[in-house]
C-alpha cells in the first residue's frame, strides 16, 4: 500500500510515460493540419525514436533487382509477388509481417528495411 | 449452454456459465459452474472455439517461412515457439548450433520470460482490482520491450530465430544497455514484490485461494510456474538443459527453494513468477559475461540452408521452457520443400485441467483471479450468463470484475475497522 502510494504520488510530478501521436486529437482536415504545422501554427509531437536496424516497411529498388525471386520463396506472408507482365516484384504492404527475411536473402540489396511503422490500410493487397 | 446433471440440493444450486469467452482470458473458452450460494460445487469447461489451422498452414510452407508462422502462434511466447520449432528441425537435420548463437537464444528467451511474467503480474493486479498497480507494472515492462526492440528490431515479434542459429548478433556496444536494464529490473522486481506480496489485502485475496495440491499437479500434468508453485520441481531448463542452459546452473524455482512454505495457491504462483524474473535477470547477466565469440548461424546463406533441408527425412521433437511452461513441437520431414506434418503442444493446454481442483469450492468473486493465475493464453468475449430457476441473468465482464473489486474493497475495510 505505502510503496505503491509513494510511487503514484511521484508519478503525479512526471510527464505521461506513453509515446504520443503527432497530434493529440484527430484533426478535421489532415491537409489543413499539415499546412498549419508547416507554418508553425500548430505544434507536432516529435516522432517516436526507433533503434537502428528497426524492422519497418520494406523498400524495393527495381533497378538493383535481378529478378532471382529468392525473396518470394522465403516470404512467410506471401507479401512479395513476382508480376510476370511488368517484370517486377510487387510488395503487398498490408500482408507483410515485417520479419525482414526478404532483406536478408536478397543478393543485391534491392530490398531495404525502413523505419516507417505507422501504417494502416483496409485491404490486404 | 451445457447443462450439468443436478445432484440433490436442487433448490439452492444453479448453473453458472462463463464464456464461451471469459474476462480473465484472451481466447474463447466456456466454463460451466454449479453454484451453491457463493461456492463453486462443480466445474466443467469446453474449449477449441478458436482453431486457426496454423499447423495446416505450416504444411504448405518451407521451414524458414514456418519460423515466422510459429512466432505468430502466440503474441507473448514468440521466441518460445520458433525456438522449439528450430530445435525440432535441427534435431532431424543434425544441425549443430554455434555456441554464441546458443547464448543469444538464451538471452532472448529470458527477456521474453521477464516481459511475460511482468505482464502477468499486472493482469493479476487488475483482476484483484488494483488498476494503479497494473499501470505501474506495465510501465516497468516498457524497459524490457525497448531492449528487445534494440536487439531484435521489433518490440513484440522478435524475428531473431533461424534454423541453426540466430539472425542478429548482440554487439559489445549493446551489452551496456542490456546490463543497465537488468540492474533496473533487480530494483524494480523488489518493489513489485513489496507491492504484491506484502500487501495485506492481496494476501487475503490470494493465500489459500485456488489451491492445486502437488499430487493433483502431477496427476493433471501441470507445467511451468503452475506446477512449480505446487512444489513440483520441474523445468526443462533444469531437467534437460539445452542451448546455453547447458553451461549455466538453472534450478527450477518452487516456493521451497526460496524458503517459503508451499501451499500451491494463487499467492505461491505470484511468488514463483516474481522469483523467476529475478532468475532470468541473473541468467542474462551471466550469459553476457560468459558469451564466447564466433559464428551466430550454422549457415548464413538461406538458399543453401533451404536446399539442404529439402533433402532431409525424419521426425523430430523440440522442447523449450516457455514462460508458461514446457512447449513442445513435433515435425516430420519427408524430403520435400514443405513439412509433412507439424504438431504444437503449447503449455496452457497442459495447464487447463488444473483449473478444476483450483476452482472447486472457490467463491464466484475469486473466479477471475484463479482463472488468470495459470496465465492462460486463451481469448475472450465479455459476458457470462447465469440461469437461476429458469430465468437468465446476464453478467458481463464488467459485472464480474466489479464483484472481484468489491471483495477487495470489503477486505480492506475489515482491516481498517
Ligand atoms: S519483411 Fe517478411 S513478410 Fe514482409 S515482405 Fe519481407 S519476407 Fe515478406
Ligand atoms: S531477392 Fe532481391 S534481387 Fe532477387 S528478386 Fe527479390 S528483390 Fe530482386
Amino acid at each position: 500500500m505505502i510503496v505503491i502510494a509513494k510511487e503514484l504520488v511521484k508519478q503525479l510530478l512526471k510527464k505521461p510515460f506513453t509515446n504520443l501521436f503527432p497530434a493529440k486529437y484527430a484533426p478535421k482536415s489532415i491537409k489543413q493540419f499539415l499546412r498549419d504545422a508547416k507554418e508553425g501554427k500548430v505544434k507536432l509531437n516529435p516522432p517516436v525514436v526507433v533503434p537502428p536496424n528497426f524492422r519497418g516497411k520494406i523498400e524495393y529498388d527495381e533497378k538493383k533487382c535481378i529478378r532471382c525471386k529468392l525473396c518470394t520463396r522465403v516470404c512467410p506472408a506471401k507479401a512479395l509477388e513476382y508480376v510476370e507482365k511488368e517484370n517486377i516484384i510487387k510488395y503487398h504492404l498490408f500482408r507483410c509481417a515485417f520479419c525482414g527475411q526478404c532483406v536478408d536473402v536478397c543478393p543485391t540489396g534491392a530490398l531495404k528495411l525502413t523505419k516507417e511503422f505507422l501504417l494502416a490500410g483496409y485491404k490486404k493487397d | 449452454m451445457k447443462k450439468i446433471a443436478d445432484t440433490g440440493n436442487e433448490q439452492n444450486s444453479f448453473t453458472f456459465c462463463v464464456g464461451p469467452v471469459h474476462p480473465a482470458l484472451k481466447e474463447p473458452l466456456q466454463f460451466t459452474f454449479k453454484i451453491e450460494g457463493e461456492r463453486v460445487k462443480k466445474v466443467d469447461f469446453m474449449l477449441s472455439h478458436v482453431h486457426r489451422g496454423i499447423e495446416w498452414m505450416g504444411t504448405r510452407r518451407n521451414p524458414i517461412q514456418i519460423i515466422y508462422l510459429a512466432e505468430r502462434i502466440c503474441g507473448i511466447c514468440n521466441i518460445s515457439h520458433p525456438f522449439a520449432f528450430c530445435r525440432a528441425v535441427e534435431s532431424v537435420a543434425g544441425i549443430e548450433v554455434p555456441p554464441r548463437a546458443e547464448y543469444i537464444r538464451t538471452i532472448n528467451a529470458e527477456l521474453e520470460r521477464i516481459h511475460s511474467h511482468l505482464l502477468w503480474a499486472g493482469i493479476a493486479a487488475h483482476e484483484l482490482g488494483f488498476d494503479s498497480v497494473l499501470h505501474y507494472i506495465l510501465k516497468a515492462r516498457e524497459r524490457v520491450l525497448d531492449i528487445i526492440e534494440y536487439i531484435t528490431g521489433n518490440r513484440i515479434t522478435k524475428g531473431i530465430m533461424m534454423i541453426g542459429g540466430v539472425r542478429r548478433d548482440i554487439s559489445k556496444k549493446q551489452y551496456r544497455k542490456i546490463i543497465e536494464a537488468m540492474e533496473y529490473y533487480k530494483k524494480q522486481v523488489k518493489k513489485i514484490s513489496d507491492i504484491l506480496l506484502k500487501d495485506h489485502v492481496v494476501k487475503a485475496r490470494t493465500i489459500n485461494t485456488g489451491i492445486l495440491s502437488k499430487a493433483d499437479a502431477i496427476k493433471l500434468c501441470a507445467v511451468g510456474p503452475t506446477a512449480r508453485a505446487s512444489g513440483v520441481k520441474r523445468d526443462v531448463r533444469q531437467d534437460e538443459p539445452y542451448a546455453a542452459y547447458k553451461y549455466l546452473d538453472v534450478e527450477a524455482i518452487t516456493p521451497a527453494t526460496i524458503g517459503k512454505e508451499t501451499r500451491g495457491d494463487v499467492y505461491d504462483r505470484t511468488l514463483v513468477r516474481l522469483a523467476e524474473i529475478r532468475q532470468s535477470v541473473n541468467i542474462i547477466v551471466e550469459c553476457l559475461k560468459s558469451m564466447p565469440e564466433g559464428k551466430i548461424a550454422y549457415e548464413d546463406k538461406i538458399p543453401k540452408l533451404l536446399a539442404e533441408l529439402k533433402s532431409v527425412e525424419g521426425e523430430g521433437i523440440g522442447r523449450h521452457e516457455a514462460p508458461r511452461g514446457e512447449v513442445l513441437h513435433y515435425i516430420k520431414l519427408i524430403g520435400n520443400e514443405t513439412l509433412f506434418s507439424w504438431k504444437v503442444r503449447a503449455p496452457t493446454y497442459a495447464n487447463l485441467l488444473s483449473w478444476v481442483p483450483m476452482l472447486l469450492g472457490a467463491q464466484i468473486a475469486d473466479i477471475p483471479i484463479i482463472a488468470a493465475s495459470t496465465d492462460p493464453c486463451l481469448s475472450c468475449t465479455n459476458r457470462a450468463v447465469i440461469t437461476k430457476h429458469g430465468k437468465h441473468v446476464v453478467i458481463d465482464h464488467e459485472a464480474l470484475h466489479e464483484l472481484s473489486v468489491k471483495k477487495t474493497l470489503a477486505l480492506r475495510k475489515v482491516k481498517h475497522d
